[in-house]
């Protein structure tokens, strides 16, 4: 593989571990929370298809992207009030809301378009463009860096620079402020916070509301950034994907970038069989290199790489003793 | 002894720390408390004595603010004060110690201390200050923890004191502790209580939750007595004896001692030499245990919970794997493999009492006469034929069972959690005894379980020790395993630190052993 190569694949890895590193940060504070969320696939799916929508209808990728957190919020509010208020089980809340978001965001992008559950193809500010970043072009003629820079660090949409900026900002948050001590505090031991006065309701709230925010944000990215317009099942399976690097990133922020980054270099060369055949001089299929992600986690998960310890009130309802 | 101190003087001279007034408290159908009235005095140690189920947690729990009284009032260094959450409780003052500790097992102690009570939006200045502070109450009160530790590596005795650290960060003036004592060594215990008492040398309050006699008249300077979510009444320590709060608290009077005869022991029953356990990780738990019991005896294990006894329990009960030899009635038992299980100890003559009943013993959601047929569906008695079982022969089996043992209420059909700790022990105490062991194997027999039922499965296993089986009982009550025991064998980090005559031996030395200091190792 020469380095020009190289570079592309770099870029593609790029825009495609975006949705995944939103949806991975998203499902963080939720998970960090106690809230099991499998549901970042359908908010991130009712995201894309709100997007999509907003953004042709006013021709505001802004609208746009405003109308993505809102969708999102919502499905995030549903799945709070069944898994928070009325303690039901998180995993069959998230499913649900899977399959409703599935279904929903066809019918409406068929009721007002017509197209097949498709949104118009989105044009000029309807979409997030890539954005030159400075001395991108004076950088270019510099040896090895000049490239890189010009071709994978710069040059990408609004939402991929959000992303990236998420992951320091969710680790200090995490770890350097009232709030992230007690969000990992009500995910590992509930009752702690509980006697020291805390709401746990109120905090599971905010982390699945922060959840639905991210998850919008990766939503709209799908539908405004890495494509013009909404498609059916658009999202792919990311959201499982997202959640997948999650548990590889040990449920923290800094891990989740690099997890997303890696399934996104699988995602990136499985588009390009013909590098990886070129390289290695075996040509493997498509579908495997698809599955790669899926594979590591199982691998994560019967603990070869270290052992992934998921937040010790994860999936539990907090209900006081007696 | 705390006596001596006056209580009874005028409210004016020193005023109640707390003061409840007709405190009631449904949970459903179960009324927990009952118009319960309490006037604590300042800078007392106040304890409350009660059976379990009595309602002295709930009672505290209503003052802590984590559940809300159905009527009554509640009076803080006498003003009226409303504690609808735990972050009014706080406010008032009132810092409370839970038996389950409530921290966050992977954040350092510091971060626990600070958690909820936060100076600003950011840590690290809440950090710094807390670890000042955490310096100050360590020199204060014997409280010493190293704040960066993670709370996950501390032993117990040092998480209390974190909890304890918690509400006196809180400012506590008044702090509630629910049964400390539970999981502690005696020294540990005996530290716990210096700690108290400097606390109410200082003028704070204490108000101390235990079912523990002993405690009870060690530690207070007043008590008051629970009974079925009523206060029986409340006395000065230094004016009552065991015996009298026993009596109160159970409403008739109660044998603290165990009645037994003198012990003769027969034939060697049970041979272990050098038993070994691994956990799942490859930890070894039990590292080479050695020990023989005779018929007509029982050998008592004591030890702080966590030194092998269960691993012990679980090796000779067959629901674990070991290494070294085991026999029984002059069989060696098979320690791995297909042939080492629960069924298989069954038809050796082993009777196995588990520790924890709710998960071992029983199935909480199953009947009680589904539950007596457990381990033993097998036998010949329960079938009806080679197809099917004679569930009326087994439910006919349990009513006898459920009378013989007096378990209440004696209904078969009723699910196994809907009978109270006490009940739920006497059915799978029952279980086991009457289905003739040569060995019966113990576990923490009145774990959970009222003083009544105490006295009545003491006295069952005394009957079984007399009519000739060996007893193999492990308890962390050291009370009990010095009252019950032939022989005493102490435990510490997987090893059997020696033997002792429980005739002979002090409380003092089987503390130091189950602490892990001298002894002859065995």
């Amino acid at each position: 593989m020469d380095y020009a190569t190289l570079l592309q694949v770099l870029d593609t890895t790029l825009r495609l571990a975006t949705p995944l590193l939103l949806a991975c940060l998203a499902g963080l504070y939720s998970e960090r929370a106690g809230i099991f969320d499998i549901g970042l696939e359908g908010k991130m799916l009712m995201a894309a298809m709100s997007a999509g929508a907003v953004a042709y209808l006013t021709g505001s990728v802004w609208l746009g992207l405003l109308a993505a957190i809102v969708g999102s919020l919502l499905f995030a509010a549903v799945h709070g009030l069944a898994s928070i208020t009325f303690r039901g089980n998180q995993l069959i809340s998230g499913v649900a809301l899977n399959f409703v978001a599935s279904g929903i965001t066809v019918l409406i992008a068929q009721s007002l378009f017509g197209q097949g559950g498709r949104t118009p193809p989105l044009e000029g500010a309807a979409r997030f463009n890539p954005i030159k970043l400075p001395l991108a072009d004076e950088l270019a003629g510099v040896p090895i860096i000049g490239p890189f820079y010009a071709e994978v660090v710069s040059g990408h949409t609004f939402l991929v620079y959000v992303g990236l900026l998420m992951v320091p900002l969710s680790w200090w948050v995490l770890y350097r402020t009232r709030f992230g001590l007690r969000l990992r505090a009500v995910g590992e031991n509930p009752a702690s916070v509980d006697t020291a006065g805390i709401s746990v309701v109120r905090l599971r709230y905010t982390a699945v509301a922060i959840t639905g925010i991210l998850c919008g944000l990766a939503g709209a990215y799908m539908s405004t950034g890495l494509q013009a317009g909404f498609g059916k099942e658009m999202t792919a399976g990311r959201g499982y994907i997202a959640l997948a690097a999650l548990i590889f990133a040990k449920w923290r922020p800094w891990y989740c970038l690099w997890a997303t980054l890696l399934f996104g270099f699988f995602q990136a060369i499985a588009l390009r069989p013909d590098v990886i055949e070129n390289t290695i001089g075996i040509s493997i299929p498509v579908p495997a290199l698809d599955a790669l992600p899926y594979i590591l986690t199982v691998v994560v998960l019967a603990g070869l790489v270290g052992k992934a310890i998921p937040p010790r009130a994860g999936g539990e309802p907090y209900v006081k003793e007696r | 002894m705390g006596g001596g101190r006056p209580t009874s003087a005028a409210p004016s001279s020193r005023p109640f720390a707390i003061e409840l007034k007709g405190i009631s408290k449904s949970f459903g159908p179960v009324q927990a408390n009952k118009d319960i009235n309490i006037a604590v005095p300042k800078g007392t140690i106040h304890g409350i004595i009660g059976e379990n189920g009595a309602g002295k947690s709930t009672l505290m729990s209503i003052l802590y603010g984590f559940y809300k009284a159905d009527a009554g009032e509640i009076f803080v260094n006498g003003n009226l004060t409303a504690i609808p959450d735990s972050q009014s409780a706080i406010r008032a003052g009132i810092g409370m110690v839970f038996q389950h500790f409530k921290l966050v097992q992977n954040f350092t102690v510091l971060e626990n201390v600070v958690l909820g009570a936060e100076d600003g939006a950011l840590l690290r200045p809440s950090l710094a200050k807390a670890r000042k502070s955490l310096q100050d109450l360590a020199q204060e009160y014997e409280l010493d923890v190293d704040p960066d530790a993670l709370v996950e590596d501390l032993s117990v005795g040092h998480q209390q004191r974190v909890e304890i650290l918690k509400a006196l960060y809180r400012q506590a003036e008044i702090l509630i502790l629910d049964e400390p004592t539970g999981v502690l060594t005696p020294a540990e215990a005996d530290h716990l209580f210096r700690i108290l008492k400097g606390l109410r040398d200082q003028g704070k309050t204490v108000i101390l939750i235990t079912h523990k006699l002993r405690e009870i008249m060690e530690a207070t300077d007043n008590v008051s007595v629970m009974r079925r979510g009523t206060m029986v009444g409340t006395v000065k320590t230094a004016q009552t004896s065991p015996e009298e709060l026993a009596e109160l608290m159970v409403g008739r009077k109660v044998l603290l001692e165990v009645e037994k005869k003198p012990a003769h022991p027969g034939k060697v029953v049970l041979s272990v030499q050098d038993l070994r356990v691994k956990d799942e990780i490859g930890v070894e738990r039990l590292k080479g245990v050695s020990f023989e019991i005779r018929a007509g005896e029982i050998l008592g294990i004591a030890g702080v919970a966590g030194n092998g006894q269960s691993e012990l329990l679980a090796a000779l009960g067959g629901i674990q794997r070991a290494a070294g030899t085991v026999t029984m009635n002059g069989a060696v038992l098979p320690l791995v493999g297909a042939d080492a299980n629960g069924r298989a100890r069954r038809e050796a003559g082993i009777g196995h009492v588990p520790e924890d009943r709710q998960t071992l013993g029983l199935i909480m959601d199953f009947t009680a006469w589904e539950n007596v047929a457990f381990g033993y569906h097998n036998e010949p008695k329960y079938q009806k034929n080679s197809l099917l079982m004679d569930n009326d022969a087994i439910r006919a089996d349990t009513e006898k069972k459920m009378a013989t043992f007096d378990v209440r209420p004696p209904i078969p059909t009723l699910a196994a959690k809907n009978f109270s700790g006490g009940n739920q022990q006497k059915i799978v105490v029952a279980r086991e005894i009457e289905s003739d062991p040569d060995l019966l194997l113990i576990g923490q027999p009145t774990r959970g379980v009222d003083i009544g039922a105490i006295e009545f499965i003491h006295k069952q296993i005394v009957a079984l020790r007399d009519a000739g089986k060996a007893i193999l009982l492990v308890s962390v009550e050291l009370d009990e395993i010095m009252s019950l025991s032939d022989r005493i064998a102490v435990m510490f980090d997987g090893r059997i630190m020696g033997f002792r005559d429980p005739e002979t031996t002090n409380e003092r030395e089987l503390g130091l052993l189950m602490a892990g200091v001298s002894g002859d190792a065995a």
